[in-house]
Formats: structure tokens, C-alpha cells, sequence
């Protein structure tokens, strides 16, 4: 190797590590949250994702015959499987977690040929393939009990909980997506279904029927502003995912406010706040430029809001997500920043001597 | 005055404080001084002197050779003791020509022609004198200033633009030159944009200088020169980026800035143009910034052209501690050096020792797409779609994408949070499709040359064939002639 | 509900099927001579290295598909890439050495004079006489060979360009640059 080396001879100091340990901080008082509204059952659900999605990834590194503690040490194996364990209903049994944790990071990371190569969000395939498979146990919502309220399950009845499968009588609820969608069925309108089910400030605390770290809005939207302020992210594309799914919403509510939500059910619901701040900003699957930021966020809100609204699931996020991961190449392709000394398709400006 | 945005860029630590604050004070006069034949942009210079030649100082001992170069001078008075290679400021590490000199201690100078009133000079004259003082841009490019005067005077400049940005980190040298010496580099703007029949006269300062401003003002005023703060960045320095934040316009891509009647200079050559124009004093030394935190006493020097840079490093006392690099130039788009026997040339702006901690590199992992370097890239260039497309050696994809709008100024490789080394790849990506060109036109030229031959030996072998057919008819003709004559006289 | 799906997929076969017939028809690229233009990429010094009768044999078998784009060594990586791009196939480098520029050099002290060299030089870049020393003209040298393989006293060889301060560049970066 040539001993001279080229320049820069400055590095700002970055990493990729740094830059995963972050947004795990911005994550940490929406899951904290999440432990308290669920207690036990929630706690156990995200350890064994986590275990299963470093266990996994060092597995297959090894048959890979790669690297394996740089590729742990990134910290991107744990990320995923931290998102996607908040993603899961909290009371959900203990192998859901670990296929989830285990589909995350081979099948959707390390087959693709490791860390920056997946097309698609690690985290948001293993949901949506968990969605498809088990469709029961994925939709098996609880209402919250809080660590220390007399509902909430102790450190055994956790166990029997994730590792048994024993539901606890009285607990079972639905998310409000998923009622909505049920009483619609039903032939029940908005105005009815909504009683009871949904109250701003509730959705906003985050003390509702949903998946483990998924429903403390404010918390997310905290640790989003987070990581904009610690330039992690940038505000494009979260702002257009909420602008995606709020636009059509008022549209549509101000048409007909009995069978179209308004704006503040959807921003406040499902896993919209997450997927906006920690999910459509991962980098690897999303655009590269800010206006391709915009247009991927505003897209996977669109696409949210109508699988929401007429589409068979109640929550659209996750299908959102991954059908806009695959435009990303093509909105790369399309949206190029313009090169200095060039018009945006790349002639170069014309000589002109006028001062 | 109204300045205009610029995209991309990014604000590495600026460290200039650690040599800012001292006065620009001569080296002593070293016992040997080197002096490159390539210290500027285009054909080395060509020697004039012969091995025990005694020279003055300021004494043209190199003749510039060629359409682009540059003359070069002798730094003091003393006795030529080499001709031949020495050591080079180039990555490859590969020599150059140079000129060994020893000094004699006496610094006599050869007769200079001074000029009283340097304004009543025409523009040609002015032009002349900076090309004869060897001359060539001090900011780093090095390209030889009288060509840039004359090329930007018939393509008809309206604007001339001089360069006190110094964006990168460390370097303070335009800084200083510009708090001790407003008033002759004021003069030497005059004089350039006398050469260049400039209307309009701007000096961009970053305003991370406010003394180097001030004085700047002050020296400037009630003439026609504008001394406009601008925001610090990296690379507000650049050419193409100090054109857009003061005038709004953008040099269209493949061209210069005389396309769009601006042309750039650097303050320190501004300097040097004053030197050689009112006292006939050619281009010999360059105010050198030495700091790093490898370094004792940071500072800014001035330099003969020649010194080994060990010498300055010992002017300085010396390091600290060991240092990780020494790099020529500010750390941006420095040249890391291994030894300390090259010399200062023209270009040398800065010579840092760099500790590993200053530096921040570490190994390179996997691109995760962040896309920080496409934000920080001032042309608007996709580095990671670029490196990718390098890595695979798909050199043409990376064309495509706009390999070669790129300026170099590393600032993708310096957020990059995987530390790929992005600049690396599209400095390699060009030299190689340089190569691939220089290597096409052979084959053009030795194609020509095996087709003339493979034509000339079909013509031997026809030439051949012809005169043995033209023999053998000969022959036939000569055999029928026998047989005849023979028939006849059988007849007979 | 079937019906309809059975017949919108019809029309829709149909309907695909018709533009792909029209731009048959009417995007028709003429057969065009490629191995002609494959020859014009081609070096031209019918040095044989190849191991095909010259370079428009080389370019033939090419054409037919008889030969790899990575069959001409003096032609190095960048005609590799322009073959593979005339040819619409992925050029697979990784055969292809990154070679290092050669050309031919005459060892004085030990050449004859013997004139073989320069008759079989395909680009005239060998210069001499019978009994005198040869002198090898960089510029017309490919590095084709032909001049090593008849010296009978091995004066003449190939010899790496040592790179000069106008034609060294960077090097590539290795896949992880450790610092």
C-alpha cells in the first residue's frame, strides 16, 4: 500500500455507531414508556428480540465468514430488532419475537449482503411478514396496566405470558384502528365508534391499546426532534409522511366526518409517529436527496392513510414503508441535486459576461 | 453588499487560533536551498545556470519552457553545487528536477529595476514584469499569474475577485499577510485590475478574520477595492465557490471564470505582484503557515523558496510529539508528506504536523446511505453513488453521475461517518480515465503506424511479384525469341 | 367477478402482445457489421496474442461469440470495458490483470545486430540495421511481444514504464483503507 495518504487529513467525528447509539437514546423514553404501560410482558418481549437479533446476525456472520464483531459492534443488528420489538403487540408471545428478530436481520438485512445493502427496512418486513403469518397473535392488543397499578401483571404471570401464551382475563382489547375498522363493519359510524376509544390528550400520553413502544406519540415526537436537532435526520421526510396522511384526512373528514377520521385520529394512532421519525428516516432504505426525502414520506403517508381508510388491515404503516423503500431507487434516479455549472438536466450554463 | 447562498459545505474545526496571533517573521538563511523546476502548473523550468556557477540573489537561474510555466529565481546569492533530482511535495514521492544552491551568508541582490509610479504602466507592461518575476497563484493551484492576466484581459473581465477566504483549517498565512501588508497588497489588486481592465474589485474575506478585515478596509479606502465579509465555510476559498457567494453567478461547468468575465486571484499573489512591479523584485519566498498540535510553536513564516522543510520544523522548536502526519497545505486538500527534506515551493501555504487524534481517520466500514456527504458536497455531486460505481470499476458510471464537476475538496470524505475515503476514489477514478485517454490515443497512433507497415509490405510483395512476373515475361519473351530465331534458322 | 378478470387479462395479453409485434416491426435495428466495428476497437498491431490470425480474426470470433472480451492483453482494462459495451455484456475484470505498462528495451551490451526484432515489429517501433544496435521508439511500442519472443540473445525484452510525475495517479482505495 502507498504510505502517503490522501487527503482530507481532518475527520469530523462521526461514526456509524455513534450515529445508532443516538437514535437508540431518542428511542429510549418512548420504550421506557412502554414498560411501564405494559409492565413485565412488554420488558421480556423486547430482551429476547434484542438477544435473538445479535445471536442471529453473529450466526450468520460466521457462516458468511465475516467480520463479526465490527458488524455487532455498529450497533444497526440491534437497532432493528429494538424497532421492531416496540413495533409488536406487548403481550405477544415469545416466538413472535424471535422469527421477527431473526427474519430482521438475516432475511431482511444480511442476505442483501449486509448493513447498507437492504432495500427494504429490516424492521418493517419482519412486521409485515409477522402481520401475514400470524395475523392472530399480531393483533392481540391489551389495555394498559401499568407497572404498579393492580391490574398489571407480575414478573411470573409475565413469563406465563410471553413463554405460555396464557392471555390474562380481562385485558384484551382492541387498538383503535382496528376497532374502527370492526364497527365499520358493523355499520357502526364514526361519531359512535370513536366514544370511549379515543381522547387527544390519551393518544397523545400514549396510554392506549397498541404495540409496546408505538403508542407514546409525544415521546416519539420528542425523540424525532431529537435526532433532527443532533443532525441524525433531517425534518423532510417525517414531515411529509404527517403532511401524507393529515392532508387527505382533513380532505376527506371535512367531506364526510362520519366515516373519515380526522387528521388527529390518524397522526395520534397506530405507528404513525414512529415510522415518521425512526423508520422512513432509516438511511439505507430511503432516498438520498432532501426533495426524494420529501417525496418518500409524503408518499408512505398517502399510502398509509388509504390503506387505513379502504384497504383489509386496520394499520397501513408497515405496508406503506415497504412499498416506498421499492420506489426508492427509482426516485434516486429521478431526483439528482443540480451540479454547479449545470442546468438540472446537466447542460452546461450557457457563457454570458454580463456582471 | 448582498452575497449569495451557497450548497453543501461543511464547518470542520478551524484551529486557527494557534498560529494567528504571531507576527510573520523570517526563517534564517538556510546552508543549502533546493529549488524544484516544478513549482508551478504546466512544463518544468529549465535550468540556465551550470554546476560552480555563482548567482545573486533574485538572479533568473530557470527559464520558463513552454506555452504554461513559469521562470524561477535564485532565492539568495551563493554558488550552484547540483543539478539533477531532488526530492518532490507529490504523493508518488517520485523526484524532480532542482537546482541545488549554496548560500553564501551575504544576500546580494542582483540590480533590480524598480518603478516609481507603477500606474503608469499599460496593462502588457504589468503582465511582462509579473511573468518575468516568476509569479504563478499563491493560494495552492499555482498557475502562472501572467498567463491569467492576459488570458482574462482579452476575454474581456468585468470583475476581478481577490481570494482572502482561506477556508481551511489551520493556515492562517493570507491571514497575516493580509494584517502586516494591507497596504501593498492593496496596491497589487490595483495593479492586477489594471492588468485585467477590471471595473469591478472585490476581496472576499471569511469572517473568521475580523483584524485581517479591518485592515484591510482601512487600507482600501477612498479606492475603488471592496473588502466584503463572508460567512466562514469550507470551501468558501474555492474559485468556484468564492464566484457564486459574491457575485450570485456560477462558472459553467468545463469552463472558466472568464466565461462569466470574473477571474480570481489570491491576496498573497496580490502581494508578490506589488513586490515584483514597484521594485522589480521577483518571487522568492512565501509566507508559510507551520502549525498542528504535533507542533511547539505554531506560527507563520516567511519562507525562501528552497528551504527543507526540516528547517522550518526547527524553526518552530520542534514537536511535542510525534507527528501522526506531516502534511503540505491545509488538511482539507494538503499533501501528506514522509519526509522533511522537501523543499518549499511556491504553493507551500502551510506545513502541519498532525497528531492521529487531530486526524480522526479510522477504517473504513460499509455505506449506510446517510447521505451527509451528498448534503455537504458545494457541486451538488452524489459521492456515495459515485464511490459505489468506482468501487466495481464502472469508471464511466461514475462520469455519468458527475466524476468530473468534482473540485476534490474532500469535504464528503471529511463527514463521511463511515470514513470511506470518497475523494480517494474519485482522485483515482480520474487519473485512471486520464491513463484510459492517454492510452486510447497510442493505440490510435500505433494502429496508423501497423496498418502504414502491413500496407508497405503488401506493396513489397507486390513490387516483388511485379518484377518477377515482368523477369518471367522477359524470360518468355527472350525464349520465344531464341526458339524463333532458332525455327528460322532451321527453316533456313 | 371471473368473468371480467378473464377478460381484462386477455385484452391486456392482447394488447402487450400487438406492441411488441409493432416494435418488432418498426424499432427493427438493422443487422449491423460488428465485426468490423469491433476490429476498429481493436489494437490493430496483429500481434496474435490472442491467439486468433490477427485482429479482425480476433474481431470475428468476438462477433460470434466465440471469444471473450478479456482476450486482448495489450488492449488492458479500457478495452476490455469498450468491447463490453459494444457487445452489451458485463465485462468481468477480474481476470483482466491490472497490467502494468510495458514496452520493449534493447540491452545494448548484448545485441547483435541481427535485425530479427525489427522484421517482426507489427508497428515499425523498432529502429536499426543489420550489425548495429537496435533503439526501440516508446511511443510506437504496444507491448506486444513479438520482438521478445525471436531475439536469439534475449537482449530485447519488455520492461515496466516506471511512472513519471505526468502519468502517476492515485491508486485505487483497498475495500477497507486502514489507516
Amino acid at each position: 500500500m502507498n504510505p502517503i495518504a490522501h487527503s482530507p487529513h481532518a475527520h469530523a467525528t462521526v461514526s456509524i455507531s455513534k450515529i445508532m447509539l443516538t437514535v437508540m437514546l431518542a428511542l429510549t423514553p418512548a420504550t421506557l414508556f412502554g414498560f411501564w404501560l405494559y409492565g413485565w410482558p412488554a420488558i421480556n418481549l423486547w430482551v429476547i428480540s434484542l438477544l435473538s437479533a445479535i445471536i442471529g446476525e453473529a450466526f450468520v456472520l460466521r457462516l458468511q465468514n465475516r467480520a463479526i464483531r465490527p458488524a455487532l459492534l455498529d450497533g444497526s443488528g440491534i437497532l432493528t430488532a429494538w424497532l421492531l420489538a416496540i413495533s409488536l403487540p406487548p403481550f405477544a408471545p415469545w416466538w413472535i419475537a424471535i422469527l421477527g428478530s431473526l427474519f430482521a436481520v438475516i432475511i431482511g438485512k444480511q442476505i442483501f449482503g449486509g448493513l447498507g445493502q437492504n432495500v427494504f427496512n429490516p424492521a418493517m418486513a419482519a412486521r409485515v411478514m409477522l402481520l401475514i403469518s400470524f395475523p392472530l397473535e399480531m393483533t392481540a392488543w391489551v389495555t394498559p396496566a401499568p407497572l404498579g397499578s393492580a391490574s398489571a401483571p407480575g414478573l411470573l404471570e409475565s413469563l406465563r405470558v410471553t413463554f405460555l401464551s396464557q392471555p390474562l382475563d380481562g385485558m384484551a382489547s382492541a387498538s383503535l384502528l382496528g376497532h374502527v375498522k370492526t364497527e365499520f363493519t358493523r355499520g357502526v359510524g364514526l361519531d359512535q365508534a370513536l366514544i370511549g376509544y379515543f381522547t387527544p390528550m390519551d393518544a397523545l400520553w400514549g396510554s392506549r391499546a397498541g404495540s409496546l413502544g408505538e403508542t407514546a406519540a409525544l415521546f416519539l415526537l420528542a425523540g424525532g426532534l431529537f435526532l433532527i436537532a443532533r443532525r441524525i435526520i433531517t425534518w423532510h421526510a417525517p414531515v411529509a409522511m404527517l403532511l401524507g396522511v393529515a392532508l387527505p384526512a382533513l380532505l376527506f373528514n371535512a367531506l364526510d366526518a362520519n366515516h373519515y377520521a380526522d387528521p388527529l385520529v390518524h397522526l395520534l394512532s397506530g405507528g404513525l409517529m414512529l415510522a415518521a421519525f425512526f423508520i422512513i428516516t432509516d438511511p439505507v432504505t430511503s432516498p438520498n436527496t432532501a426533495l426524494g426525502q420529501f417525496i418518500f414520506g409524503l408518499g408512505c403517508g398517502l399510502l398509509t392513510w388509504i390503506i387505513r381508510t379502504w384497504g383489509g388491515y386496520p394499520e397501513g404503516v408497515a405496508f406503506a414503508v415497504l412499498l416506498m423503500n421499492s420506489a426508492t431507487p427509482l426516485i434516486d434516479q429521478y431526483i439528482k441535486p443540480r451540479i454547479y455549472g449545470r442546468d438540472r438536466k446537466g447542460t452546461p450554463l450557457p457563457v454570458s459576461k454580463e456582471s | 453588499m448582498k452575497l449569495f447562498n451557497l450548497r453543501g459545505g461543511v464547518h470542520p474545526e478551524g484551529r486557527k487560533e494557534l498560529s494567528a496571533q504571531r507576527h510573520i517573521r523570517p526563517v534564517p538563511l538556510p546552508k543549502f536551498l533546493y529549488i524544484s523546476m516544478q513549482q508551478h502548473i504546466g512544463a518544468p523550468a529549465s535550468p540556465l545556470v551550470q554546476i560552480g556557477d555563482r548567482v545573486l540573489k533574485g538572479q533568473l537561474i530557470a527559464a520558463a519552457q513552454g506555452a504554461v510555466s513559469s521562470p524561477i529565481h535564485a532565492p539568495t546569492s551563493g554558488v550552484i553545487t547540483a543539478l539533477g533530482d531532488g526530492f518532490s511535495p507529490h504523493p508518488s514521492g517520485l523526484p524532480v528536477p532542482t537546482i541545488t544552491l549554496e548560500s553564501d551568508g551575504e544576500e546580494r541582490w542582483i540590480n533590480t529595476v524598480p518603478v516609481d509610479d507603477p500606474f503608469t504602466l499599460t496593462p502588457e507592461q504589468i503582465s511582462a514584469r509579473v511573468g518575468e518575476a516568476g509569479i504563478v497563484g499563491l493560494g495552492g493551484a499555482t498557475f502562472p499569474a501572467a498567463l491569467k492576466l492576459n488570458l482574462s484581459r482579452n476575454s474581456g473581465v468585468h470583475t476581478l475577485i481577490m481570494n482572502g477566504g482561506e477556508c481551511e483549517p489551520y493556515l492562517t498565512c493570507d491571514d497575516r499577510i493580509m494584517r502586516e501588508r494591507a497596504a501593498q497588497i492593496i496596491e497589487g489588486i490595483r495593479l492586477i485590475a489594471t492588468a485585467v481592465a477590471a471595473k469591478n474589485i472585490l476581496v472576499g474575506i471569511e469572517d473568521n478574520k475580523p483584524e485581517a478585515i479591518a485592515a484591510m478596509q482601512a487600507a482600501a479606502k477612498d479606492s475603488a477595492v471592496k473588502i466584503i465579509a463572508m460567512p466562514s465555510m469550507y470551501p468558501m476559498g474555492s474559485e468556484k465557490q468564492i464566484i457564486q457567494v459574491l457575485t450570485g453567478h456560477e462558472i459553467p461547468a468545463g469552463g472558466r471564470p472568464a466565461d462569466i468575465g470574473v477571474v480570481v486571484h489570491n491576496v498573497a499573489t496580490a502581494f508578490a505582484v506589488q513586490q515584483a512591479i514597484r521594485y522589480g523584485r521577483p518571487l522568492i519566498s512565501r509566507i508559510v503557515t507551520l502549525s498542528g498540535a504535533a507542533i511547539k510553536t505554531p506560527c507563520n513564516v516567511e519562507a525562501l523558496v528552497g528551504t527543507p522543510v526540516q528547517e522550518l520544523i526547527d524553526f518552530a522548536d520542534g514537536y511535542t510529539q510525534p507527528a501522526a502526519r506531516l502534511v503540505l497545505g491545509g488538511p482539507m486538500m494538503g499533501q501528506h508528506i514522509s519526509n522533511t527534506r522537501v523543499p518549499v515551493v511556491k504553493g507551500t501555504g502551510g506545513v502541519l504536523a498532525l497528531t492521529a487524534q487531530e486526524i480522526g481517520q479510522t477504517q473504513a466500514s460499509p455505506c449506510i446511505r446517510c447521505s451527509t456527504c451528498v448534503r455537504a458536497c458545494p457541486v451538488g455531486l452524489l459521492p456515495l453513488e459515485m464511490a459505489a460505481h468506482i468501487r466495481i470499476s464502472d469508471l464511466s458510471g461514475a462520469v455519468n453521475l458527475g466524476l468530473k464537476d468534482c473540485i476534490a475538496c474532500g469535504s464528503c470524505s471529511y463527514v463521511c461517518p463511515a470514513h470511506i475515503p470518497l475523494v480517494h476514489y474519485f482522485n483515482y477514478a480520474k487519473g485512471d480515465l486520464a491513463a484510459q485517454e492517454r492510452a486510447k490515443l497510442k493505440q490510435e497512433s500505433t494502429k496508423k503506424l501497423a496498418e502504414a507497415r502491413t500496407e508497405r509490405i503488401a506493396k513489397i510483395a507486390r513490387d516483388r511479384a511485379e518484377a518477377a512476373a515482368k523477369r518471367k515475361a522477359a524470360r518468355e519473351a527472350k525464349e520465344r525469341a531464341a526458339a524463333a530465331a532458332k525455327a528460322a534458322t532451321e527453316v533456313a | 367477478m371471473l368473468l371480467s378478470a378473464v377478460i381484462s387479462l386477455t385484452m391486456l395479453g392482447i394488447i402487450l402482445g400487438l406492441l411488441l409485434g409493432l416494435a418488432a416491426r418498426f424499432l427493427k435495428v438493422e443487422g449491423n457489421p460488428l465485426a468490423a466495428e469491433l476490429e476498429q476497437l481493436l489494437p490493430g498491431a496483429q500481434c496474435g496474442q490472442c491467439g486468433f490470425p490477427g485482429c479482425a480474426g480476433a474481431a470475428q470470433a468476438l462477433a460470434s461469440g466465440t471469444a471473450t472480451v478479456t482476450l486482448c492483453p495489450p488492449g488492458g482494462r479500457a478495452l476490455v470495458q469498450a468491447l463490453a459495451a459494444k457487445l452489451g455484456v458485463d465485462a468481468d475484470l477480474s481476470g483482466v490483470k491490472e497490467s502494468v505498462p510495458m514496452l520493449a528495451e534493447v540491452k545494448e551490451e548484448i545485441c547483435i545486430g541481427c535485425t530479427r526484432c525489427f522484421k517482426v515489429c507489427p508497428t515499425d517501433a523498432i529502429m536499426g540495421a543489420a550489425q548495429q544496435i537496435h533503439v526501440v521508439f516508446r511511443e510506437a511500442c504496444t507491448a506486444c511481444g513479438k520482438c521478445e519472443a525471436v531475439c536469439p540473445t534475449e537482449s530485447i525484452k519488455l520492461q515496466p514504464v516506471p511512472p513519471t510525475l505526468q502519468s502517476w495517479y492515485w491508486h485505487k482505495p483497498s475495500a477497507a483503507e486502514a489507516i
